[in-house]
């Protein structure tokens, strides 16, 4: 287990309160001026050997994104977007820092907008935050009352200023084009890459992007160093996350642990364990529900990690970790998941919008025993047909989900909807085709 | 996609009081010059805080001539977003997150009191115009599981009793404390803290 001393969020249970005064008590705003003194060059090289990767899902290595904005601003001037809009089911570790952390995160917008070189910072809050984003919001008019941001910010000659655009309830929005579109007023609809946004983003300007948490570490690792950062953890996978561990445990909560740490710890250990004991765990939802979901005998000696979590076909995400025990119909979890995705589809892509509601009517009736046997390699097949095929990875996270289900517990689907097929297929074409056209008598044309 | 009902009853005329004006000129300065269309998603709030937490179509297109953008612009976004209502919802409006993590800790129960207590179907408003409810995607408490928004607040950690009892005394008019209803810290491990013990217990 990781030592109270190393953990980044102190306040994680706000034990400490989040004005200005207590954050300072915890080291917050300690030596701002002189981490932005040293140059960007060494805060950006300082990032990237502390191997930080982005916290929001995707696992982009933090320093590299930095790296990529402009060095010198031209015409246009430099954005920094914080993406706040967290609204993976499963995750709710920004929250937590918006409320009992905001001056971990506002000392961490000074500091990465000096080194991506940008002057204002948007952070895009999603709108049922609304008490969430108040408190930012006085921690904010806080720092500008103590001349910690605004003009010469910190004393560093660096002119910064902080605005909340609080969104409306759109999940999409939490991808980074979507959140730009949406920032300037439009509807929250994906845009194509490239270009990217480091180089064409907010307004057409460059813009560098980062989740919440991303940010919120990026001051501890300058003050502590990258090797302390980096003597955390896995190789390539280093540091400390916040794991959000809900469903089916005794004690839900949110925890700091280091990555890498095994999940059976944490649900053991930080959330009391499984209900009905370790023997009654069905499946574990490990990063968000975009993320495939994992069998018990997977479960037993999985570490939470980016790649360990790849190797088993599935993703670290957001670190929503949700236990589904048996009590629970599996497909039902999954139908409502799938139903999450239709309801969230921007309508954009074709292949997702008709798609994800295609996989939730398909899922709800196989949870209802419904469903004939040759639906089931049907609904792969439509996972297929939405995955890669989207502007956005709305597509893919809609699609995994159901692939986990498939791949770990097909059986179960294929034992409850045994029904024959309406058709009788050939198995030489494939299902797509209408069948009964290709028998003899029908496709003959008769006179 | 999400539905979205457009009320029949709408007012002929809507314009901003003074304080929203004021209030609506500051969102706009938060945006370069020029990109004022970024205030659109705020000046939407304030007219929806304005007129009894619902958008009619008047004030889509008071703020499209506010903002000199199109009306259809406005439109779209009012519509495409799901915190927008376009028809008018109860002075408590209840927001009952069903998806995954909440389904697995009974949220379908909290929907069966809503549909006993307020209303057989979603976003119908109670006969005094006091509560209605509807079924929502995850609102990101999912460690607080299962919960309710009302209006801008979050009730945490509930049961159906606990809901039936919060359900009255909105009726009565009372406004709820928010927040957990197992009197738990937060987001911390009930009775099972295992992580910086020293600093609760200073």
């Amino acid at each position: 287990m990781l030592e109270d001393k190393n953990r980044i969020f102190q306040n994680l249970y706000n034990d400490l309160g989040s004005d200005l005064t207590s954050a300072q008590k915890r080291g917050d705003w300690k030596d701002t001026k002189e981490i932005i003194s040293k140059g960007r060059e060494w805060i950006i090289n300082e990032i990237k050997s502390s191997e930080l990767r982005g916290r929001g899902g995707a696992g982009f290595p933090t320093g590299l994104k930095w790296s990529f904005a402009p060095k010198e601003v031209g015409s246009r001037p430099h954005y920094l977007v914080i993406n706040a809009d967290e609204s993976e089911p499963g995750t709710c570790k920004d929250r937590d820092i918006l409320r009992f952390e905001p001056h971990k995160l506002i000392e961490g917008c000074l500091i990465s907008a000096y080194a991506v070189n940008a002057n204002v910072c948007y952070i895009y809050i999603r709108g049922e935050y609304f008490n969430e984003g108040q408190k930012l919001q006085k921690a904010i008019d806080e720092a500008y009352s103590k001349n910690l941001i605004g003009k010469n910010a910190s004393g560093s000659n660096w002119d910064f200023d902080i605005f909340i655009h609080y969104g409306a309830g759109a999940y999409i929005c939490g991808e980074e084009t979507a959140l730009l579109e949406s920032l300037e007023g439009k509807k929250g609809q994906p845009r194509l890459k490239p270009p990217f946004p480091a180089l064409i983003g907010l307004y057409g300007c460059p813009t560098i992007i980062n989740n919440v948490e991303t940010i919120a570490v990026v001051p501890t690792i300058l003050k502590r160093g990258s090797k302390w950062f980096s003597s955390i953890g896995k190789p390539k996978n280093r540091g400390t996350k916040i794991f959000c561990i809900s469903g089916n445990v005794n004690n839900p909560c949110n925890v700091e642990e280091e990555m890498g740490i095994s999940l059976k710890d944490l649900i053991e250990k930080h959330a009391g364990g499984v209900i009905g004991g370790w023997e009654n765990l069905k499946a574990v939802i490990p990063g968000g529900s975009s993320m495939p979901m994992l069998p018990k005998d997977i479960c037993e000696n999985l570490k939470m990690d980016f790649d360990s979590l790849v190797e088993q076909k599935s993703g670290l995400g957001t670190a929503g970790i949700v236990v589904i025990n048996k009590d629970q119909d599996i497909i039902k979890c999954m139908a409502r998941i799938a139903r999450f995705y239709k309801h969230e589809s921007c309508g954009q892509c074709t292949p997702c919008r008709e798609g994800s509601g295609w996989m939730w009517r398909m899922l709800e009736r196989m949870a209802k025993g419904e469903a004939s046997r040759e639906e089931v390699d049907m609904l792969m097949d439509v996972t297929q047909q939405i995955e890669g095929h989207t502007i956005c990875a709305f597509g893919e996270g809609s699609a995994w989900p159901v692939q986990g289900l498939l791949r770990h517990f097909k059986k179960e689907i294929v034992k409850r909807n045994n029904f024959n097929p309406l058709v009788n297929k050939n198995n030489k074409i494939p299902y797509l085709v209408d069948q009964h056209l290709l028998e003899k008598d029908n496709a003959e044309i008769k006179s | 996609m999400s539905l979205k009902k457009i009320s029949k009853n709408q007012p002929d005329t809507f314009e901003f009081n003074k304080q929203n004006i004021e209030l609506a000129n500051k969102m706009i300065s938060n945006y370069p010059e020029g990109k004022q269309q970024s205030a659109v998603m705020s000046l939407l709030y304030i007219a929806q805080r304005q007129n009894n937490n619902w958008i009619p179509l008047a004030s889509m297109k008071y703020i499209a001539k506010f903002l000199s953008m199109p009306y259809i612009k406005v439109y779209e976004v009012a519509t495409f977003y799901s915190m927008y209502n376009l028809s008018p919802v109860g002075e408590f409006f209840y927001q009952v997150c069903t998806t995954t993590p909440c389904m697995l800790r009974g949220a379908y129960k909290l929907v069966d009191v809503c549909k006993k207590k307020i209303s057989e179907d979603e976003n119908e408003v109670s006969k005094d115009g006091k509560v209605s409810w509807m079924e929502v995607e995850c609102l990101g408490a999912c460690i607080n599981a299962p919960m309710v928004q009302i209006n801008d607040n979050y009730y945490e950690d509930l049961d159906a009793n606990k809901l039936e009892k919060i359900i009255d005394q909105t009726i009565r008019g009372e406004t709820p404390k928010s927040g957990s209803y197992r009197g738990r810290i937060n987001s911390e491990p009930e009775n099972n803290r295992k992580t910086l013990m020293d600093i609760k217990n200073a």
